[in-house]
Order: C-alpha cells, then structure tokens, then sequence
C-alpha cells in the first residue's frame, strides 16, 4: 500500500497530465526535443509592423490561424490546446465532464487597437474622434462580439464549457508568476479535500504593438534585434532584458490516492509552493533579496525539504539585468556555496518569457527533466556574469540525476513565487 | 502565507474583523449607514449621459496614501481601492502591525486601469481609424504613453500597491474575470482559513465608474443603463448597468487568531460557495442559485438578503425569480444604491452585510417598486448573493458571532 500523504499528513498532490505550447512549437515531444537541442524560438516579429520599435524580436507563436486575431482570441487557443494534450494524457474523466475546477493564470484582457479602430471607422470619416465619438457607434449590436471576447472571464468560460470543469472557474494574474499562482491554487484545493482533481492552465498571447511598446518604455526588453535567436542571455553578462514570448503549459494535478485508485500513469509530484511579496518597488525586488528568499525558503518548508535535496533550479531567468542578479543573491543566501554547482538553468534563453504562462510552461519542463533525466541548457551563454557564478548548463543539455526540481518564477509588482517538483513522494 | 505544515481536521471559524468602504456615498462606515437609511443615492446622469454612472465620493487620498509619489503612479483605480484596503487595516486594528502583515494573505479582485483617453483619441485620428501605415501607432504610443501608465492599468497592480503602501506581504494574488472574482476571492480566502491553510486574509476589490472606456466595453452589448436612474428591480424592460465606484475590502481571519489579538468581530463569514451557469436556456441561472442557497447551510434564523443584482437582463429577472422563492425574506440591492461595481460589488455586499449584522438592523429599502420589504427583526443572518451580468453566480452566509 502506498503512502498517499505527505508527512503533514495532507494528500500528495501528483501529475497525471501536462500540456506545452511554445514559440518552439506545439505539443511536449516537439517542444521537449527543441528545448534539449538549445533551439531557440525568438524571431523577428512578422505578425504585425514594427516601424519605430526598439525590439522588433519576439517568441510570437505564428503557427496558428486564429481568425480574428486578438492577443484574448490566441490566449484562448493556446490554452485550450495545453488543455487538451494535458487532459488527453491524463485520461481523466469524460470528454467535456473533467473532474474538479479550473485554474487559468492569463494576461488582462482588454480592447484592443484593431476593434478600436473598427469602431472609429463605423463612427465615421471626418469626425474628431474621442470617445463620446467612439461611444455614439459602438452600441446597436453590431460589436456585440466584442464585449464577450474582452471580458476578463472570457478565457477561462471557453475553457470551462470547452473541458467541462467543476464550479467557478478562476482566471488568475500574479504578473509574472500567474502559472505557477495557477499550480499552488490547484495543490491547495486538493490538500483541503474540496477536489481530487485539478485543471491548472498558464497561457500567454500578448505579442502586440501596445503591449510590446508598455514593457519598452519600462526598459525591461532586450534590443539585441540583431540576431534574433542569441537576443535572450539569461545570466550572462552582456544580457539587456527579456524577450517577449507566447505560450501555455497546462497540468492535470490529482490526489495520489485517486490517481493510484483509477490506475492513472504518475508523471510527477507537486510537493511544495511557497510565495512571499515583496513590498519594496512595483517594478524591483528589494535590494536586501529577503521576499525572494523568504519565497524560496516557504517552497522548501512547505514541501518539508531541505535546500540539499534540491538538485535542479529551472530559474525564473528574464535576462534582465535586475533579475538575474537577484535570483543569485536569493539563491545563494538559501543554498550557500551549493549555489555555485547545483545546476541552475533558464527556458527563457530558448523560449523567451512567456510572462503570464512561464509559471506552468517552466512546470511542465521540469517534470520533462525528471522523466528525462536531462537538463535543458541556458543557450546563449558565451560571457558569463561573474557576479553570478551559477551552473548554468551553459549551452548544452546534459544528462543528470534529478530528484527534485525548484522551479521559480519573480513578477512585477512584488510577486514571487516558487515549486518543488519531484519524481517520488518526499 | 505558504508554508502550510499542517491542515486542520475541524473547520476553523471565520471572521470577519474589518471593513473598509470608500464608495459613492461616502468613505466611513458611519457616513454609509446613515446614507443608506436615509435612502440617499449619489448618481450623475449629466455628466455621461445618456449613460447613467455612479461618482466616487471626494476623499482625502493622503489619509491612507501618504506619498504623493505613491498616489501619482496610481490611476483612479488603484487609488480607491488602495484607500479602501487602508480603512479596512485600521478598522481590524492592524494598520501597522508588521507582524501581522508579514504573514497576512491577500486576494484581490480586478479588472484593468483606465485608458489615457486622450491619448487614444490623437491615435485614431492621426492615422485616420487605422487606414495609415501602421508606424503612426507604433509611434505615437511610443511617444504618447507614460511608462507608469501600464503599471496603473496592470490587474495585479492594485495588490502590488497595497503591498507597497500598507505593507500586506504574507501573499498577494489577484483574481480577475467581473463579478465572480470578487466572490472567488472571498470564497478561497475563507477556505484557505478554515482548513488551516491561512490566519488571516485581506480580500476586496476597486471599480471606478467615471471611466468611458469601460462604458465602451458595455455598450458593445447594451448594457449600459441610460436617461434615467432606476431601482434594479424595476428594470425588467429597461436593461442594463449603472457604473458605480466603490473600493471595497475585508479583513477576515479565524476566530483564534482574532481572539489572541484581542479582535472584536463585525461578523462570522460562515460560507461562500459559487458557480458558473452555462446560460443556454433560461432558467439556468435560477436554477444555479437555488443550488447555491442549499449548499449555503442552514438559511433559518432571522435572515436577510443583500443582492448584487446588475439589473442587466435576463440575470437579474431570473434572480427575481429565484428570489420570489423567499418572498417572506428582506432583499436590499446594492446595484441600485451603488451602482455596478463588478469585481467589488460582491466585497462590497460582504462589507454591508457584516455591517447590518453588528449593527443589529437591516438598512432601510430603497426600492419603489416594493421588491424591497421592511424588515423589523435584528438580521443573524445574511445571505450575499452575486449574478454576474453576462457568467457567474456566488453566494456568501455572512452569521451574527453568538
């Protein structure tokens, strides 16, 4: 009989189902076998022009038809197709009836300039628009479309109706680290025994002129256009940001008691999430490390591990300047000189930063690594930061033992949060 | 907090320790309370018309955000509910206490900031509705925009300042999807409470009604309520939403953790359950919320509802039905005092309903349509209803403490 709670006494919380899109393409075996290559996603922007822009780079996912295109609309495919491959492998429940609620970490959802631009045209030529302007043309019915597709909860119904989840589905926004919010809210509800399953989806469609232009004028994104596929350097010592990217990554989570009942296939355990706020700036974390630290270190006790078992970091790893920085300073003060050879490595060298979605995408990755014992690399890494002496499994993949993985993912506006993913109960 | 060592086996009683509410009738509980026995609505129906909105009431900014630095990288928005999230820590008596905020959780429920409205405005008639080369949009929003503006309109922003401000850092999670977040939000925080997993949680939510583009967003499908304010009851052929502005937030925490400080309670906040009705046919919105109410636990003492209703059909007439099944039950809606609040209208009910209750007395009907019944007993319980105007439905059982 195997043990089905942890040594708190609450239930184990596995994967039976993962699902991936990224930049690099659709599906776990094509994004698996990329990823491990030290393939890159990042190209230069075709989906719309970018005249006058400082980045013209992104890790847009180009290989969908979405009609019309909305960043919501691809947000929306994106996650359903993680939804369906993770739900799929899962075999859980029946089609359209899955077994427990939905968790959907996603960007805002707003107007956007081609429906606002469609509504000017209707208001009509040689009118100084403003919106009283806009106001006066939009009602009567014929944009009705558009109020359902901005709504904030537009995402997650589809989904909802779509796989058939239990009760209010939530759509979620922690910045930066909303995937990972979307595990910890599905592991929370299975320990208190409200589910025996949850639908934790992370999903990011946002390559838009606005959108892109916002994280310009923070200076938070790379300007390396030059040469597209080096422009992400996680760590390294000339990195000048991130770059942005599309995906989703979804996980099928199950108590281990019910996932063993149904003989469902156990990919992974979810054994801890911790997070903690940093209060110090809305765009930097505070200078001292403490919230990410303090993050780190509720991951590992709320997984009832040491910082010795860890023996993989998928880092949250921008490539900005503060980030990377930053991750040093936590990690090492909560793993000492093991920070310096613990492998510590970053999917945004490849993928780019899927903000709203990196928390599940670098979730599904890391379970990738425990059923493949192989460690993706941080590509790009010809001039290391010696302010951050990381293993960053520069380059190459490598094969390794890996038990336990941490998988961390820092936002804007003090949001830290942090996994521990491993292939056995702990 | 995280780290969760332990999850208790017997529910942990909830309550509810702090309200904070800065609306379009005031900012203190006192100043609501009298407004709303005295029936007063503060509604504009010039200033926007035709459509109808509810003005946030002027308040001093300073009180609960000190630095003017701070307040400028706020858009109105983030200032409400950010003010509100501070009356609701001074309220609870925790306005300060590091050790507490430390470890306090917080969920908040929003939606997006504010547009630059003039700022959209130059775009579209600079590249005439889009039919330019696509670098004018390019350009102007490289030139045109402020770099903190996208702070001040990103959802999760508003936790981010209230993080900054008052210093609530255990956790900061932002829900966001209209009414239901609000509702979601309540609902997760009392569970993580009562199972053990939490001590204590800041929860609410911000909406600023004066705001054209949310009325575009409305208006798309004619939910905007027009000319004329009305009571939600009596919108049966008249549809649509008043936009109202209200901060609204609660601290909730178990009654041990309360106790050991020392904390008196407004309120028990005993259970809050939700759904998501498809609304393919009708009915299915009644139906969801009498499947609520069950869920709910014993409704039998001297109880009473405080209703989100939008006014916006068909939610609101199959709410109407689903509550003509407790004829005999006092509603008061706060859709027709406060407008539409969205993600706030469901803390904002909570903030209400823990208010009557420690007060004794339900507020007075503001209904002329008679939907509304006087109701003389002292309310123990209070039932807080939310229909979404286009997806969710939440319930919430908000008890005296006995």
């Amino acid at each position: 009989m195997t043990a089905t709670r942890d040594k708190f006494g609450r239930p184990i919380v596995v994967v039976t189902g993962m699902g991936v899109v990224t930049s690099l393409g659709a599906g776990k075996t094509d994004n698996w076998t990329k990823l491990t290559a030290g393939e890159s996603g990042i190209r230069t922007i075709t989906r719309f022009s970018t005249d006058g822009m400082k980045t013209t780079i992104a890790g847009a996912v180009d290989f969908l038809n979405v009609d019309p295109m909305t960043s919501a609309a691809l947000s929306e495919r994106l996650a359903d197709m993680v939804a369906e491959e993770a739900i799929a492998q899962s075999n859980i429940g029946t089609r359209g009836d899955f077994p427990g609620p939905l968790f959907l970490a996603v960007s805002p959802i707003e107007i956007e300039w081609p429906q606002r631009q469609a509504v000017a045209r209707a208001a009509g030529a040689n009118a100084g628009i403003d919106y009283d302007v806009l106001l006066r043309a939009s009602g009567g019915g014929q944009f009705a479309p558009y109020h359902r597709r901005f709504q904030f909860a537009s995402v997650a119904d589809h989904l909802a109706d779509t796989y058939g989840t239990n009760g209010s589905p939530i759509s979620l926004s922690t910045a930066c680290a909303s995937g990972a919010t979307a595990i910890q809210l599905g592991v929370e509800s299975i320990r208190r025994g409200e589910t025996d399953a949850a639908l934790c989806v992370g999903t990011e469609g946002s390559i838009n002129p606005e959108a892109m232009i916002r994280f310009s004028l923070l200076s938070a994104l790379s300007m390396q256009n030059a040469d597209p596929k080096t422009a992400s350097k996680p760590f390294s010592k000339n990195r000048d940001g991130f770059v942005m990217a599309e995906g989703a990554g979804a996980l099928v989570l199950e108590s281990m008691e019910a996932a063993i009942a149904r003989g469902a296939k156990i990919l992974g355990i979810l054994a801890g999430c911790g997070e903690l706020t940093d209060s110090f700036h809305r765009t930097r974390s505070s200078p001292d490390g403490k919230p990410i630290i303090g993050c780190v270190r509720n991951a590992l006790a709320d997984a009832g591990m040491v910082s010795d078992q860890i023996d993989y970091i998928n880092a949250h790893g921008t490539a900005t300047p503060e980030n990377d920085k930053m991750e040093y300073l936590g990690i090492s003060t909560v793993f000492g000189e093991r920070a310096k050879q613990i492998p510590v490595s970053s999917n945004k060298s490849m993928v780019g930063h899927t903000i709203s979605a990196a928390g599940a995408v670098e979730a599904v990755f890391s379970l990738l690594t425990l059923e493949h014992q192989r460690i993706p690399p941080t590509i790009n890494y010809l001039v290391p930061d010696p302010a951050i002496p990381f293993d960053v499994v520069p380059n190459t993949a490598r094969d390794a033992r890996v038990t336990a993985v941490m998988s961390n993912s820092f936002g804007f506006g003090g949001q830290n949060a942090s996994l521990i993913l491993t292939r056995e109960p702990v | 907090m995280a780290d969760t060592p332990t999850t208790s086996a017997a529910p942990v009683e909830v309550w509810i320790t702090g309200v904070g509410l800065a609306t379009s009738l005031g900012d203190s509980l006192d100043a609501h309370w009298d407004a709303l026995n005295a029936g007063r609505i503060n509604v504009d129906e010039t200033g926007y018309a035709p459509y109808v909105v509810h003005p946030f009431a002027p308040v001093s900014f300073d009180t609960q955000i000190p630095k003017k630095g701070d307040q400028r990288q706020m858009e109105a928005w983030q200032r409400i509910g950010t003010y509100a999230a501070g009356l609701a820590l001074d309220s609870a008596g925790i306005k300060g206490d590091k050790d507490v905020l430390a470890k306090m959780d917080m969920i908040v429920a929003a939606g997006g900031g504010e547009r630059d409205l003039v700022v959209d405005a130059g775009i579209l008639n600079a590249e005439n509705y889009g039919t330019t080369p696509p670098g004018i949009l390019n350009e102007r929003l490289m030139n045109d925009l402020r770099p903190t503006l996208f702070l001040a309109q990103l959802s999760n922003l508003l936790a981010g300042n209230i993080a900054i401000v008052h210093g609530v850092t255990g956790s900061s999670r932002t829900f966001m999807g209209e009414e239901a977040a609000g509702c979601d939000a309540a609902r997760i925080a009392l569970a993580r409470i009562a199972s053990g997993q939490s001590d204590i949680a800041l929860i609410g939510a911000a909406h600023n009604g004066e705001r054209k583009d949310l009325l575009l967003l409305y208006e798309f499908d004619n939910f905007n309520l027009r000319n004329k304010h009305t009571p939600v009851w009596a919108r049966d052929t008249d549809s649509g939403f008043a936009l109202g502005s209200a901060g609204a937030f609660l601290v909730i925490e178990s009654r041990a953790h309360a106790e050991k400080r020392g904390a008196k309670p407004f309120a028990r906040l005993t259970s809050v359950v939700a759904d998501q009705a498809r609304r393919k046919e009708p009915g299915q919105i009644t139906e969801a919320l009498s499947t609520l109410w069950d869920e709910l636990g014993a409704v039998t003492g001297a109880r009473a509802i405080i209703s989100g209703a939008t006014g916006a059909q068909p939610a609101t007439s199959e709410e109407k039905d689903f509550l003509a099944s407790h004829k005999d039950v006092a509603v008061r809606a706060t859709g027709t005092i406060f407008g539409h609040t969205l993600d706030a209208q469901f803390p904002l009910g909570l903030g209400l309903a823990a208010l009557a209750v420690s007060r004794g007395e339900l507020f007075a009907p503001n209904d002329a349509s008679g939907f509304e019944i006087a109701m003389t007993d002292k309310p123990t319980q209070i039932v807080v209803i939310g229909t979404g105007h286009w997806r969710g439905e939440g319930m919430a059982l908000v008890e005296a403490v006995t």
